[in-house]
């Protein structure tokens, strides 16, 4: 129990920094900069993939010993493919609004890398409950990441953080939500995590 | 018959400049940043994307007005979408092998990748949801590839002059790759006065 327990934890945490699978893999950012002109963008389109990891993560984890190994990709695709259609469905019936605002990037989450990627490299080789942790970790990585993203447009882009306008009276540069400026945040946040992460290691090695 | 004319080259310069699909709707990143190291490869990607996009319009199209929506199937476009792009691609892998070697050690390696871009996805749906008529959403699907190819090919000249600068450290690679997207994004949108009615 104890060692379930534990890698449980390695395999929650992984996801949420070692492996982020926004700023450290590097997959899945289409969705993660098309619709990050606001914090609630973000939030939202982290959620809808963890909803569709987390679903094909089980459901490839459970049927990983049925799958023959030759068609695995095709049939990955279809199990990502239909849960998708399922969260479309959810928010189209449910949240309007946002998916009015997501629009199409919802549907393109079948090709996003995030997902097909974990069940490839997770998901066919490990047990559901194992593929439950791997889901929620990585989910909540790209979650934070989009979010992250998301927020730091909105305040130098539209002086606000979740809709409540927080600059005062300073002008917000309008070029951070226009489509650069999503280039150019990502861009500098990973820098800032390089220069974080080799100071870091120059900390320890001294 | 002139008024159509004109829309058809409006949308072809609104995908390619106003709206380019990796700079101002940020699709099919991931190759973007991936591939864009040598020019000859890019040029290679670029003209398989645009021929896969094109040909996956005019499947999916009469698929989706002839075959889902007679049957009231519509929520069932992701999936019969993505099924016939994989199918396609793979079809196209194997033709071309066959018939064509050089081509096919030309864009080989690439083929197969090109079934997880989701320029490819992302066109063949925006068609069915703006409801764009045969002509149109194939005019969409090639312009689409051309801007995704042009992006990529001067993504790549970029980067092989920037080979020989010195960089600080941790902008290496990927960072400063998405600066100079944000850069060429920002040149982009001086064509959105250009937006034809």
């Amino acid at each position: 129990m104890d060692k379930t327990k534990t890698c449980f934890k390695t395999c929650f945490m992984n996801g949420i920094c070692a492996e982020n699978p926004t700023f450290r893999l590097m997959l899945g950012l289409c969705p993660t900069l098309a619709v990050t002109v606001s914090a609630e963008n973000g939030f939202a389109i982290g959620i809808a993939t963890i909803f569709v990891l987390l679903g094909s993560n089980v459901m490839i984890s459970l049927l990983r010993n049925w799958i023959p190994n030759e068609v695995r990709i095709p049939c990955y695709v279809l199990i990502i493919a239909a849960f998708v259609t399922i969260a479309k469905l959810i928010l189209q019936a449910y949240f309007p609004v946002l998916y009015a605002r997501l629009g199409l990037f919802v549907d393109i989450m079948v090709v996003n890398c995030i997902i097909l990627g974990r069940a490839e490299a997770f998901a066919n080789r490990n047990t559901v409950y194992a593929s439950i942790a791997d889901a929620l970790g990585m989910g909540l990585g790209a979650t934070l990441a989009a979010g992250g993203i998301g927020a730091i447009r909105e305040l130098l882009g539209a002086g606000k953080i979740f809709g409540i306008p927080v600059m005062g009276s300073i002008n917000p540069a309008i070029a951070i939500i226009l489509p650069p400026g999503a280039f150019l945040t990502i861009g500098f946040v990973m820098a800032a995590m390089n220069l974080i992460n080799s100071a870091k290691a120059k900390a320890k090695t001294s | 018959m002139e008024a159509y004319i004109a829309k058809l080259i409006g949308i072809f310069i609104a995908a390619v400049f106003v709206n380019n699909f990796v700079l101002a709707r940020f699709l099919g990143l991931c190759s973007f940043v991936g591939i864009s190291r040598k020019l000859d490869v890019a040029i290679g990607m670029g003209i398989s994307m645009t021929f896969v996009v094109t040909m996956s319009t005019i499947i999916t199209w009469p698929v989706y007005h002839f075959i889902l929506v007679p049957l009231k199937l519509e929520y069932l476009s992701i999936i019969s979408f993505i099924l016939i792009i994989a199918c396609f691609v793979q079809l196209l892998e194997t033709v071309v092998k066959k018939f064509n070697q050089a081509l096919y050690k030309a864009l080989g390696i690439y083929l197969p990748l090109i079934t997880c871009n989701c320029v490819v996805l992302f066109v063949t749906l925006l068609n069915v949801q703006d409801n764009l008529d045969f002509l149109s959403s194939v005019v969409l699907g090639a312009s689409s590839g051309a801007g995704y190819a042009l992006a990529l090919i001067l993504m790549t000249s970029i980067r092989e002059r920037l080979e020989l600068a010195k960089i600080p450290q941790s902008l290496q690679g990927a960072p400063l790759t998405f600066i100079i997207a944000g850069l060429l994004s920002l040149a982009f949108l001086g064509f959105s006065g250009l937006i034809i009615g």
